[in-house]
């Protein structure tokens, strides 16, 4: 399995990427971060799923509960986790543009 | 789309830059940067406080789709020449990264055009790469911004 490309087809897409973003800085369950998407619980689900299968999430039980947190520890060189960054920071300067685009045509 | 954002950050090293050229007039590149209202649109955060001089300081909130406070941000504004540059902090409040230091230099180009150079420097190697692999842990003040999209698109 080419887990690299793997990694990149699960960050693809922008519901999983939002997902991550959630559980950056906090362990979340899976009712939690649900509740942050108006999207089906089990669509939800199955992001999680793939997004664990990718060794992007860890689970860790607690109590009764399953949480979610991030693993990064899977993106050894910069190379394979500047992308991403990159890629985020072209969409806000992107949209930085568009906006001060139209300011001048006002 | 090409993308138009270069990150230069070498292994080992505890700094990074990013840069940008834009399809705009120097002036309103550095626009984007001090009008609150505009800034909000951006960086999809709301402006608390953003005083545009040396020794100002700014503080930015961010909430999610249900109007909850996820992200609090602050600075300090350490040098502010218009239309040239801005040096500052940057400290995601309430999370473990540490404070970083930003050197924003805005160049004019063309009258048209002109060139964003972000050089961000961290407390050490291991924390910038920790930010980095947080694959988007700069952006998570950008993370609700995303997500109001994703809920707009879905419903």
């Amino acid at each position: 399995m080419n887990l690299r490309r793997d990694v990149f087809q699960a960050i693809a897409d922008p519901t999983r990427r939002a997902i991550l973003l959630l559980v950056a800085t906090q362990s979340m369950t899976a009712g939690a971060i649900a509740a942050n998407f108006d999207t089906a619980r089990p669509t939800i689900s199955k992001h999680l799923q793939i997004l664990t299968e990718c060794e992007l999430l860890e689970q860790e039980q607690n109590g009764r509960e399953m949480y979610y947190h991030i693993n990064a520890k899977n993106m050894k060189e910069v190379a394979d986790f500047i992308e991403p960054f990159r890629k985020m920071w072209d969409d806000r300067f992107n949209k930085l543009e568009t906006i001060m685009k139209k300011y001048k045509n006002k | 789309m090409e993308l138009k954002t270069k990150i230069n950050a070498e292994n080992g090293k505890q700094e990074l830059v990013i840069t940008r050229e834009f399809d705009l007039p120097v002036e309103l590149l550095f626009k984007a940067y001090i009008e609150p209202e505009i800034v909000e649109q951006w960086m999809g955060t709301k402006v608390l406080k953003l005083e545009n001089k040396k020794h100002g300081s700014y503080q930015f909130e961010t909430s999610d789709a249900k109007g909850n406070v996820v992200l609090k941000v602050n600075g300090t504004i350490h040098d502010f020449v218009p239309n040239q540059k801005i040096t500052r902090t940057f400290e995601m409040e309430n999370t473990p990264f540490e404070v970083q230091l930003e050197f924003l230099e805005f160049e004019k180009l063309t009258n048209d055009t002109s060139k964003l150079t972000m050089h961000i420097i961290y407390r050490s190697v291991a924390l910038r790469d920790q930010i980095l692999k947080l694959p988007f842990a700069q952006g998570i003040n950008m993370a609700h911004n995303r997500l109001q999209e994703i809920v707009t698109k879905l419903k």
